[in-house]
């Protein structure tokens, strides 16, 4: 456990309380305080509170900012015409290949916010201002800006309680400002976990205020990278360097209902239809064990040969058993499918499931 | 936490003889360090277990650990419990969170092993 690596603004609260560091992308954080299946259900049951300060966030602005980055996203900005929506969307290389998945925010009048994952950073920094018009201006916001996830059925009214009366929550996949404790600040609908809850943007000087503001209500638990993972697995949330990278094409990774057909002119759409033409020879497919933890990398078989790895793999706290993503032809991709995961000296029967593998959550309350 | 009538070894087991039937486990420190116990294979009664090798493995929900067996002998009985409790091991490393005992070939082997106040000084250095 190295003590080098990036520090977020909230480094000294995660020690203070007893956390597990470790190296992610190059920061040093916290993968879990009292337990990963505790903080797993305090989400699924209450409130956990996450530091993602890692990500990164830019400001993209000009009268011809829609224009510029429908020519970077695959999904259609006409989505979020109105003020405060947000799309999920990935942006790809004239190959198809996926850079990053990210959130897009349409913050305000000729502005956007984009929330980018923080292994990915430089990468689409790189990649996005190369790509922009003289007439559009783009900021990186990251160091100054901290995100904290607050995620669960009871993380509104946490929220609400902190903001005060008066104050109107965001849609879901919508964001606005607010004032939490007095703090200005940017609240979005939006997470990676399946529950209710919101992304709290905020300028990282405020970022331990905030931190312990939320940490003071009792339903409140200090979550790491570990129960997010797994709480994100269960959703059958895709994770990028896992689920899908650079030599990856979206419709392959089965996000191609973030690439509308009937969109153009955007980086990698080419290569995209050639796909959708050609069809697909693999598909990532959900899979569940009765015993043992499916791991990155261990080897997917059908009838004893190998078709595949496991690309994301974890044990479910909600579910009790093992699940995992995987790539594998498409003939052995539909729901029900009987595989095999070597889980290192045992081949486990693996059934091919339909992700979310947790269905009912408090997301299902207000609609995704 | 690192009680005293216990052997232990350097992969982090504990060994608590009955006469010459071992109860193996593992340490807090292990159990810690791998965090919530989800899942546990272990051998069967019967199986020959080796000084130094793998018997078994420990998985949690973030690592998998292999358990190394600081014995020699056969396997006389295994902690089924821990099939549907895996999380005996975190909350009772040292008592019901035991998993295999076995009858002992050599008992000088036993004797071998670290004692409470040497492991503890094992684990400061390796720390």
């Amino acid at each position: 456990m190295g003590e080098q690596g990036r520090r977020t603004p909230l480094y000294d609260e995660h020690v203070a309380l007893g956390a597990r560091m470790v190296d992610f992308a190059g920061w040093q954080m916290p993968v879990q305080y009292a337990g990963i299946i505790e903080e797993h259900t305090a989400v699924r049951d209450a409130v956990g509170i996450f530091d993602v300060s890692h990500m990164g966030e830019f400001r993209v602005f000009g009268f011809e900012a829609k224009d510029a980055l429908q020519r970077l996203f695959t999904n259609d900005l006409d989505r979020i015409d109105a003020l405060g929506t947000a799309l999920y969307t990935v942006m790809c290389d004239e190959d198809g290949g996926i850079i990053d998945d990210l959130i897009v925010y349409h913050t305000g009048d000729l502005e956007y916010l984009i929330v980018v994952n923080a292994a990915n950073r430089e990468v689409d920094w790189d990649w996005i201002t190369s790509h922009l018009p003289e007439t559009v201006e783009a900021v990186d916001e990251s160091d100054r800006t901290a995100l904290i996830a607050v995620q669960g059925p009871g993380a509104m009214a946490v929220l609400r309680e902190l903001a005060g009366s008066g104050w109107e929550p965001p849609a879901r996949f919508a964001i606005g400002e607010a004032k939490l404790d007095g703090t200005p600040v940017l609240v979005a609908r939006t997470g990676y976990t399946g529950e209710d809850g919101a992304e709290i943007v905020c300028h990282e000087s405020h970022a331990v205020g905030i931190w312990r503001a939320l940490l003071s209500f009792p339903e409140a638990t200090p979550c790491g990278l570990g129960a997010r993972d797994t709480l994100r697995l269960e959703m059958g949330y895709p994770l990028y360097g896992s689920d899908m990278d650079r030599g990856t094409d979206p419709v392959t990774a089965g996000l191609g209902w973030v690439v509308p057909k009937a969109k153009t002119g955007y980086i990698g759409a080419e290569a995209i239809a050639r796909v959708r033409e050609a069809g697909r020879t693999h598909a990532l497919v959900g899979m569940t064990v009765s015993e043992g933890v499916p791991r990155h990398g261990y080897p997917v078989l059908h009838g004893g040969t190998e078709v595949g790895k496991v690309a994301s793999g974890t044990f479910s706290p909600t579910l009790g058993h093992g699940i995992a993503t995987a790539y594998v032809p498409v003939e052995l991709s539909t729901p029900g499918t009987e595989l095999e995961i070597g889980i290192r000296r045992k081949v486990i029967p693996a059934v091919v499931a339909k992700p979310p593998f947790v269905k009912s959550t408090s997301l299902s309350a207000v609609g995704s | 936490m690192y009680p005293k009538e216990l052997k232990y070894d350097r992969e982090h087991e504990w060994v608590r003889m009955d006469g010459d039937v071992a109860t193996i486990g593992i340490s807090d420190f292990a159990q810690d360090q791998l965090g919530e116990v989800v899942y546990v294979d272990l051998p069967s009664v019967g199986d020959v277990v080796s000084t130094g090798e793998s018997f078994g493995e420990v998985e949690s929900v973030k690592s998998v650990s292999e358990l190394f067996s600081p014995v020699s002998g056969e396997i006389v009985e295994v902690n089924s419990e821990l099939d549907d409790a895996p999380e005996l091991v975190n909350n009772d490393s040292y008592g019901d969170g035991w998993m295999i005992k076995v009858k002992v070939d050599n008992l000088s082997e036993v004797d071998a092993l670290m004692d409470a106040d040497s492991y503890e000084a094992y684990l400061a250095e390796e720390a």
